[in-house]
């Protein structure tokens, strides 16, 4: 019961205090609108807006999400075993909260939707007074929310999404990334493939039909077609198609060796369990093994489509199974708490609301100009993933992309994935210019 | 004018409705739904669900694909701030005749049907509107990502009354007030009256009792000679001009449009805003409206820290029983919540939210009149 | 020509499915007059029942292995099912086969959920209006839906076909195709032959016994039979069972094609009243003949001869079709007049 696990008692600490802001009715103390910037914290605490799918298909992601931020606070405010504070290489934050503020949260359901975001998001900005948002789980609802924190002024923290757009076309200053993008995945996979399966190969490809499935097309065809690959066909698919079948069977006699799956979430776990099932993995053509990749990784997906994700490869942000010190850290902290050790989406979500936090402190303000200045070009390490830059001109992080592969012999069912290849962030850094999109001002509010 | 004339009871119920309206920033802050965001829904849904209802509740015609109507209003609000101006006024005129137009295209082709072939037709349309916006049309829609406005649009009309708006991102002003926040809300509540009255005045006009026989006998008046067809396409024309135009300020209070608007779960949504209320009666859809949007956003926001607050006053072991048991009930059980709400409601208030009103109405009634204490309530006009 | 037929062999499984589903749909209409928003659930809960049973099958006996240490420093966990443990291979054997397995213990649950469902809910709204019965099952299958989440999760569940049945037939060689060119998983070939059995199961049953008889009479004109003398309510009873059954059973075989999740009930369900709107409401045969229908043009508008025309009509194909049939065949395929024309 991992669920009751979950939250009792870090909640009941952490929320608190915002149990009983949510009853202040705000209309009459006008909170939002009189201070320097939207939602200045006045009194003892701070309040951070985790907002999470809770329904729905990602729902499960969402309350990893949720039990990383719940981790991340207590650590912050000087509970527990401090996680990756102690291995983070900034040492600005001390235990006792920000800016001698405790930390309190509030939580919302996104339902990965970009209306529901948006609602929630306000609740929490209008309402409950947080100063930040943070989480998701698709890109469609961090650009939705993207747009909604620079309007209203405060400050956004990326969740899970993986589409250039969100810090490329369209960006904001008040926006935030810590997640890896398409881009990456493409200029980390494209060696490995080429390793792995050499360069005379013909890849089809199965395409989600909306923006991060062509974004995620686009960046594996140019890698791979720079080594040599030849893209057969790619087509795209409709969202939630559920049986991919008929997709599927003319793959089988169309000369493509190498099959290229587009898809995150149930997408993933369908279109590559009938993928295996239409004998792909197993098959021969022109005298070479056919082989079947999926960009972007999932261990909490990956669990869903069982033994079929065996010895295919793609990319992933992070793994549990790393061994830096950083990663040791966190994963000892959360499979202490809850028993099983964390996921992709739950790493990213703890480093944001580290790295804001520390943000918040080296600015000495919660004001969304001063923290973002602090974040602009911040050099660290120690959260997991190596040497680390917040780069200034797109608020995107730049650092190692891990490439994966299915494991052969899981030792439990969270042992899914193993590392093929750290590649190192000089080959996946790309000019701001190329991704497009306008950071603009930042945005204070009232 | 006589437009305006009505009995002394709708006149009443006129006028509360407004003063409850305007002064929902106040009465709504104690169950915690007194902020812009949440209110601004509350109206827009509410003109949704009354246009809804003018065409289920009066005619009986139940679409199952008017979310296809509220997300072409958004679409072409937002598409209205990009070319001509940030000025809401145009944006919604915009919209709710766009969405007429969309609705009398699809009413003409699905109102040939009646009965559930209506309504899969109409869900049909409403589907593959969405589909195509989410993937096909991309370049108008901005598929999954959603239309957003960008500081380089064009505005016409704007740049013609040498308006500039510098180098932030504009957001809607109705001539220099911000459309966010409680002035946003307003504007919102302004049409809901509005809104409200035109279907008041619907529902007493000869044309409303018109729709009402479509629904009781639609083959008794075809028989006396009637077509009725032009009756129910004019109900789904308004309806759908409703819909846009609660699309429309969808996107005037937050200026971004997504597909998954139109999507069926979004026209399920109305469908059941509008029974919940109690559909065919003035009130109730907005009541339903209200009330699943108040679940979805409050309930949805309830952690267990808040509950263990709530229950402090238990002792310890108590408290965490208390807390196991709420838990499934609110934070990402608040599905649960609305499921079961939406059975409990339609088994013991079959008329729904409305004649719950209706009971506690005339139990009081009849206990300070003639007491006769007979339970037989009358079921305001049931749907079908 | 060889991807044609592939592309019926994907339609006619497709089809298997939405036939099955619509199937109890339209049964419920006919009979009770009653729209069952719940229907997918049924579908969702069936394969629930499949995930239940390998649950079951592979209850496991954990041992601590203080040698072995989890990343998080406590011991690790070494598992093995105590199926195993108690019947070694056969054990084994049983748990591969937990998908065919769950059939028998699928048909006992699923009548009893159906039954419960008619009697402890729907049988009240026989006579209310339609909006009120979707109100009512809508709420129904949210309740189930959430019930299902809170015990299983919210992420899909890999639920694979027994060994013997993850290959690949060489169904071409049959047809006088060269080998290898017409391929088809072996499960999948079940899951049709499976849905077709079933379908013609429940024909023959309602064409042949005296219980179908009364049932079809009912379906027709039920005052009359009623006034008959015939206890026609405790045969709708058991219809509705059955008609939960039918789903369940279709849910729980299609697992190993579609990894189940709790949400997967509403992607089904628009989709099943589209089927039977499509063959026209209450009619079986129609039912039957509009999900093989759609399921084979659904297949053919997602090959990329034909998205490269009409870039796009794998999205709205179904829709299509539906609305184009509407507008020629008043009521459907197969449907009769009158039946909820209001």
């Amino acid at each position: 019961m991992s669920k009751l696990h979950t939250s009792r008692r870090g909640l009941l600490k952490g929320s608190a205090a915002a149990g009983i802001a949510l009853a202040t009715p705000t209309i009459f103390t006008s909170r939002a609108w009189s201070a320097g910037y939207t939602n200045e914290p006045t009194g003892g605490t701070v309040t951070l807006g985790f907002n999470v799918p809770q329904t729905g298909a990602y729902a499960d992601e969402g309350a990893d999400e949720l039990r990383a931020y719940e981790l991340a606070v207590e650590h912050i405010n000087g509970e527990g075993d401090g996680g990756m504070l102690n291995t983070f290489s900034s040492k600005a934050l001390k235990g006792d909260g920000v800016n001698g503020k405790k930390v309190v949260f509030v939580t919302g359901d996104t339902q990965t939707k970009s209306d529901a975001a948006r609602a929630s998001a306000k609740r929490m900005i209008e309402k409950d007074g947080a100063i930040m948002i943070t989480g998701g789980s698709s890109s469609g609802v961090a650009i939705a929310v993207q747009g909604l924190c620079q309007d209203a002024g405060v400050i956004f923290m990326a969740g899970l999404t993986h589409s250039n757009d969100t810090t490329g076309k369209d960006k904001r200053a008040n926006g935030f990334r810590h997640f890896f993008n398409t881009e990456m995945s493409g200029a980390a996979l494209g060696p490995v493939l080429k390793n792995a399966f050499g360069s005379e190969r013909s890849a089809y490809h199965l395409t989600a039909d909306y923006t991060w499935g062509w974004s995620q097309e686009g960046s594996i065809k140019k890698y791979t077609e720079e080594l040599g690959w030849k893209t057969a066909a790619a087509v795209r698919t409709p969202l939630g198609a559920g049986d991919f079948s008929q997709y599927i069977t003319p793959v089988l006699n169309s000369g493509a060796d190498v099959l290229v799956l587009n898809h995150y979430g149930r997408d993933m776990v369908n279109s590559l369990t009938q993928a295996v099932q239409f004998g792909l993995r197993d098959k021969q053509v022109n005298g070479k093994d056919f082989a079947i990749v999926v960009p972007l990784y999932s261990r909490l997906m990956a669990q869903g489509a069982g033994e079929n994700v065996k010895g295919i490869f793609g990319s992933t942000n992070w793994h549990w199974s790393l061994q830096d010190e950083g990663s040791k850290a966190f994963v000892k902290s959360f499979g202490t708490k809850y028993g099983f050790p964390p996921s992709q989406a739950a790493h990213t979500t703890y480093c944001q609301a580290l790295l804001y936090a520390d943000a918040c402190q080296r600015a000495g303000t919660f004001m969304p100009s001063g923290v973002g200045k602090a974040l602009e070009g911040f050099k660290f390490d120690g959260l997991g993933n190596g040497p680390t830059e917040y780069r200034a001109d797109d608020h995107q992080c730049f650092k190692d992309v891990l490439v994966v592969k299915g494991k052969e012999n899981p030792t439990s069912k969270f042992d899914v994935l193993e590392v093929v290849e750290v590649t190192p962030r000089a080959q996946v850094e790309y000019p701001a210019s190329l991704l497009g999109g306008e950071l603009g001002p930042y945005n204070d509010g009232a | 004018m006589k437009i305006f004339e009505m009995n002394k009871s709708d006149a009443i119920l006129f006028l509360c409705f407004s003063a409850a309206i305007l002064a929902g920033p106040i009465l709504l802050t104690p169950i915690g739904a007194g902020y812009p965001d949440l209110l601004q829904k509350f109206a827009i849904f509410g003109i949704f669900a009354l246009g809804f209802n003018i065409l289920f509740g009066l005619t009986g015609y139940l679409s199952f694909g008017h979310a296809a109507f509220l997300g072409v209003g958004s679409y072409t609000a937002v598409w209205t701030f990009k070319l001509l101006s940030m000025n809401p006024i145009p944006a919604i005129i915009l919209a709710t005749v766009v969405g007429g137009l969309f609705a009398a295209a699809i009413g003409f082709v699905s109102l040939r049907r009646s009965g559930i072939y209506f309504s899969i037709l109409t869900l049909a349309f409403a589907q593959m509107s969405y589909n195509l916006a989410y993937s096909v049309l991309t370049p108008i829609t901005n598929g999954e990502t959603g239309l957003q406005l960008a500081q380089s649009d064009p505005r016409v009309l704007d740049a013609a009354f040498g308006r500039d708006y510098g180098a932030v991102l504009p957001s809607p002003d109705f001539f220099g007030i911000s459309m966010s926040g409680y002035p946003g809300f307003y504007f919102c509540a302004i049409m809901l009256i509005i809104c409200f009255f035109i279907s008041m005045r619907i529902f007493r006009s000869p044309f409303g009792l018109m729709l009402r026989a479509v629904k009781s006998n639609q083959n008794r008046m075809n028989y006396t000679g009637l077509n009725t067809r032009p009756y129910a396409q004019a109900a789904f024309v308004i309806s759908g001009m409703f819909a846009g135009l609660a699309g429309g300020l969808m996107a005037v209070t937050d200026p971004l449009a997504g597909a998954e608007r139109m999507q069926w779960t979004a026209s399920g949504e109305i469908v059941l805003m509008t029974i919940l209320g109690g559909s065919g009666t003035l009130l109730g859809p907005v009541i339903g409206a209200g009330a699943i949007k108040y679940f979805e956003n409050i309930f949805s926001a309830f952690n267990e820290g808040i509950l263990m607050n709530a229950f402090s006053f238990l002792p310890e072991s108590l408290q965490h029983l208390a807390v196991g048991i709420t838990s499934l009930f609110v934070g990402e059980g608040w599905h649960l919540t609305l499921g079961a709400l939406f059975m409990l409601i339609v088994i013991f208030l079959p008329g729904g939210l409305m004649e719950g009103f209706n009971r506690i109405r005339n139990r009081f009634l009849k206990r300070s009149g003639d007491g006769s204490g007979g339970t037989a309530d009358t079921v305001p006009a049931a749907a079908e | 020509m060889d991807a044609i037929l592939l592309q019926i062999l994907n339609g006619l499984d497709k089809g298997g499915a939405y036939a099955l589903i619509a199937l109890g749909l339209t049964v419920i209409f006919g009979t009770l007059g009653v729209v069952n928003f719940a229907h997918g659930a049924l579908f969702m809960l069936g394969a629930f029942c499949a995930v239940a049973v390998k649950a079951f099958l592979g209850f496991e006996k954990v041992t601590l292995d203080p040698e072995n240490l989890t990343a998080w420093g406590t011991a690790s966990e070494i598992r093995q099912p105590y199926i195993e443990s108690w019947f070694g291979e056969f054990g084994t054997t049983l748990l591969n086969y937990s998908v065919p397995v769950s059939i028998l213990i699928t048909i006992p649950v699923m009548l009893l959920i159906g039954i419960v469902m008619e009697r402890g809910l729907i049988r009240y709204f026989y006579k209310r209006p339609h909006a009120e019965q979707i109100l009512v099952t809508f709420g129904l299958a949210i309740v189930a839906q959430e019930i299902v989440k809170s015990a299983f999760g919210a992420n899909p569940i890999p639920q694979p076909a027994p060994d013997a049945a993850r290959g690949m037939i060489d169904f071409g060689v049959a047809i006088g195709f060269e080998a290898g060119n017409v391929v088809y998983p072996a499960w999948r070939l079940i899951y049709f032959l499976f849905s077709t059995a079933i379908i013609a199961a429940v024909f023959a049953f309602l064409q042949f016994t005296t219980f179908g008889m009364v049932v079809r009479a009912g379906m027709v004109d039920r005052e009359t039979v009623g006034l008959l003398g015939i206890d026609i309510d405790r045969r709708f009873t058991i219809v509705f069972g059955m008609a939960a059954v039918v789903a369940g059973l279709a849910g729980a075989m299609y697992t190993p094609i579609l990894s189940p999740d709790y949400h997967m009930g509403m992607d089904f369900l628009v989709l099943s009243f589209v089927v039977v709107v499509v063959g026209g409401m209450g009619s079986l045969g129609g039912a039957v003949a509009a999900g093989f229908m759609l399921g084979i043009l659904q297949s053919f508008a997602s090959m990329n001869e034909v998205k490269n025309i009409l870039p796009g009509i794998d999205q709205i194909i179904i829709y299509l079709i539906a609305v184009i049939i509407l507008l020629v065949r008043p009521r459907g395929l197969m449907g009769r007049k009158g039946q909820m024309e209001h």
